[in-house]
């Protein structure tokens, strides 16, 4: 056992040595690993971080919420449905919510406006999302005209500015009464958005919808699971698409690989021819072969992966911001929160290193068996 | 069809696989009908320097095969949450009709190419590669495998459609359904533990005797294989059950998440490297009169041996130790 870690710590030491004698060629070959292992590693890092901030949203999100189709699209709900789904057993609390969107001629954005009996606003006082504050050059105690459907002027002061922490969910939101909202939309009486409805026991909810689909064929519930689902593949498929794209520079990236280790100089022959003429076996050599495809593949991954994670969580991804984030006028400034985790690695060291050392194999038996003379008078 | 980039990975992984079995075979048939030792003709060089390409292409696919089984069965755990009713790795597996099957190939590949290379290493230790006709006539047998286990990953990736109400563990493994899981599931726990332990202790007790005596290798190695197979059985049944503490949850794949410690992993490991040593021992049983090999065979064996003995043992002792401090106690 003892002499067998040995033979492995011994032909190690020579690998380094021999690795480090032949600088220039090995850094092209690690820089260009590091590259492809930096790219793959921020994509996961990326969307892994935005599924669990899509995640940690969502579970805020009512259990269940209610439309209304006509003609397949969807319309407002009357507020007498709320009370009839709410003696459905097992519903706790039935909600009508009231929110639309606001288009902003002067800057061409949409604002999300809600409407809440929350203490903070209160009639002509409103709540705006740092991106509003940012875009109309807004702070608290402004007054701001909003044109409602009727075309008469709505003055709205600002009451209140979300901090910049809450981006993400609140950066284009307005939120008004229910009474100002009203008159901003020229809304009908006796009408919501949606109905959010909470039920007590988790496991009912699926029957709970039932009921509802059952007794007003014209509503439409959404489980708050479906919604979480539907995002989950959302990033999963924008996250592979890219891979997709990349699977490109990953094969050119193999076949470079494969090429460096095909081509080997005069002077690695040499050493290889007198390696075996001084009596190392071809396993020896394959073993040398394997520790320096081992000590460069962990080299640029380890890098690979630090890289990435510096790029994505203190930079914020600004290579595949723009691919995988969207964009909009007033778009959220966000810091992701690292996470990382052995799966995310694993799948990486699937996508690197095992193509990798795949492309590597037959090269490297080549140089392996060589034989002693050939190789030296070559 | 859904993209996560653990998928993608895994179907790289089975072209790879299934690429380089192929390679390793067509020399492997080469070398059945060409291997001449008797001369040294240029021909019989070549395939004598093969051997070695070939023998470190199974390594490198052995490894690959027992990273890619564990990645499997946490991405299939990971994708659950796309069905509804899914709540493990045993609903999403249960998604379409190709998800048990790539798993269950996926294992005997492990087991199958684990076997090779036992037979591999005794094959290089003899001067004149005695096994090597035997050896890649069982590669042969090897690759078509690989291939069919990487079509399998493929359809069953392809063929995910998120949303598909699926049956949970619950349901899946629960005593009332007719599946095949279902089934194993059902096996009283009271007979599974008798089993199992038996079987613990008949392999313990014919390993030493093999171990001391050198006689009875066939029993040892079908005692190991039988008792392996036993206990899968047996997490289903019984061990399951304590690690949960629940009487109802029989899923075998939830023992690999965080909640339990990732004990599954060091269980699976130990059952799965123990059966590939007590099955070797087996496979190499016919090869002890072969002349080069006679005074290799025996160490190996019993090397072999030990492996197994201490896997098991391990085993045997997480399970025990899991079942006296559960806060469940099955009747």
């Amino acid at each position: 056992m003892k002499r067998a870690l040995e033979r492995h710590l011994n032909i190690l030491d020579f690998t380094l040595a021999s690795l480090l004698r032949r600088k220039a060629k090995n850094f092209s070959l690690l820089a260009v690993y590091l590259l492809v292992v930096f790219m793959l590693a921020s994509l996961q890092f990326f969307v892994t971080a935005l599924k669990r901030e899509a995640a940690i949203i969502l579970s805020d999100t009512p259990d269940l919420i209610v439309q209304r189709l006509s003609a397949g699209r969807q319309d407002l709900v009357p507020v007498g449905y709320a009370e009839e789904i709410a003696r459905i057993r097992g519903v706790t609390q039935v909600r009508p919510r009231l929110w639309g969107y606001y288009y902003d001629a002067l800057n061409g954005a949409n604002y999300t406006v809600i409407a809440s009996d929350d203490p903070m606003v209160a009639p002509s006082r409103a709540a705006v999302g740092a991106g509003v504050a940012k875009t109309r050059n807004l702070a608290v105690g402004d007054l701001v005209p909003l044109t409602s459907y009727d075309k008469t002027p709505l003055m709205v002061e600002i009451g209140s500015i979300f901090p910049h922490s809450s981006d993400l969910i609140a950066a284009d939101m307005i939120i008004l009464t229910p009474e100002d909202f009203k008159l901003l939309f020229n809304f009908p009486k006796g009408q919501a958005t949606d109905l959010a409805v909470s039920v007590r026991n988790p496991k009912e909810l699926s029957t709970v919808a039932a009921k509802i689909a059952d007794r007003f064929p014209d509503s439409r519930p959404i489980l708050k699971s479906e919604i979480q689902r539907t995002y989950q593949s959302i990033f999963d498929w924008r996250g592979g698409m890219t891979l997709i794209i990349l699977a490109s520079a990953l094969l050119s990236f193999i076949i470079f690989a494969w090429d460096r280790a095909t081509g080997l100089s005069a002077e690695e022959r040499k050493e290889i021819g007198i390696l075996k003429s001084i009596g190392w076996e071809t396993s020896d050599v394959l073993l040398l072969k394997f520790w320096e495809g081992t000590v460069i593949s962990l080299t640029a991954f380890l890098l690979g992966v630090v890289l990435a994670y510096g790029h994505v969580f203190f930079l914020s991804a600004p290579l595949f911001a723009q691919a995988l984030k969207g964009w909009s006028v007033i778009y959220p400034r966000f810091q992701l929160v690292p996470v990382v985790d052995a799966y995310q690695l694993a799948v990486l060291f699937f996508l690197t290193v095992i193509p990798y050392t795949t492309a590597t194999v037959v090269p490297c038996w080549r140089a392996a068996t060589t034989d002693p003379d050939a190789a030296m008078r070559s | 069809m859904i993209l996560p980039p653990a998928a993608l990975a895994l179907v790289l992984i089975g072209l790879l696989v299934s690429g380089m079995g192929t390679y390793a075979g067509y020399y492997g048939m080469r070398i059945i009908k060409y291997w001449d030792p008797g001369h040294g003709t240029e021909r019989q060089l070549e395939l004598e320097r093969r051997t070695y390409l070939i023998s470190t292409i199974m390594n490198y696919i052995l490894g690959f095969e027992l990273m890619s089984l564990f990645l499997f069965i946490y991405t299939a755990d990971d994708l659950h949450t796309l069905f509804t009713g899914a709540m493990c790795a045993a609903g999403s597996l249960a998604i379409n009709s190709f998800g048990y099957p790539a798993l269950l190939l996926k294992i005997i590949n492990f087991l199958f190419a684990g076997v090779w290379l036992i037979l591999n290493y005794a094959d290089n230790r003899g001067y004149d590669y005695p096994l090597i006709k035997i050896k890649y006539e069982l590669l042969n047998l090897l690759v078509p495998l690989l291939v069919l286990e990487s079509v399998l990953l493929f359809a069953y990736f392809a063929g995910i459609k998120p949303d598909i109400i699926t049956s949970c563990c619950g349901s899946l493994f629960g005593r009332d359904s007719g599946s095949f899981s279902g089934d194993l599931a059902a096996l009283p726990h009271r007979p599974m533990q008798i089993a199992c332990f038996s079987g613990m202790a008949i392999t313990a007790v014919s390993g030493m005797f093999f171990y001391l005596k050198g006689r009875s290798g066939y029993l040892f190695s079908t005692a190991s294989a039988v008792t392996f197979l036993i206990t899968i059985a047996s997490m289903l049944s019984f061990i399951c059950l304590y690690i949960y503490e629940l009487p109802s949850h029989h899923c075998p794949f939830c023992l690999l998440q965080k909640e339990y410690g990732y004990i599954g992993y060091v269980l699976y490991a130990a059952l799965f490297s123990g059966a590939v040593a007590g099955i070797g021992v087996g496979v190499l049983m016919p090869f002890w009169q072969v002349a080069s090999l006679v005074r290799i065979i025996p160490g190996m064996q019993r090397r072999l041996t030990v492996v197994t003995l201490v896997c098991y043992l391990l085993f045997t002792l997480i399970v025990v130790w899991k079942m006296s401090f559960s806060a469940l106690k099955l009747g």
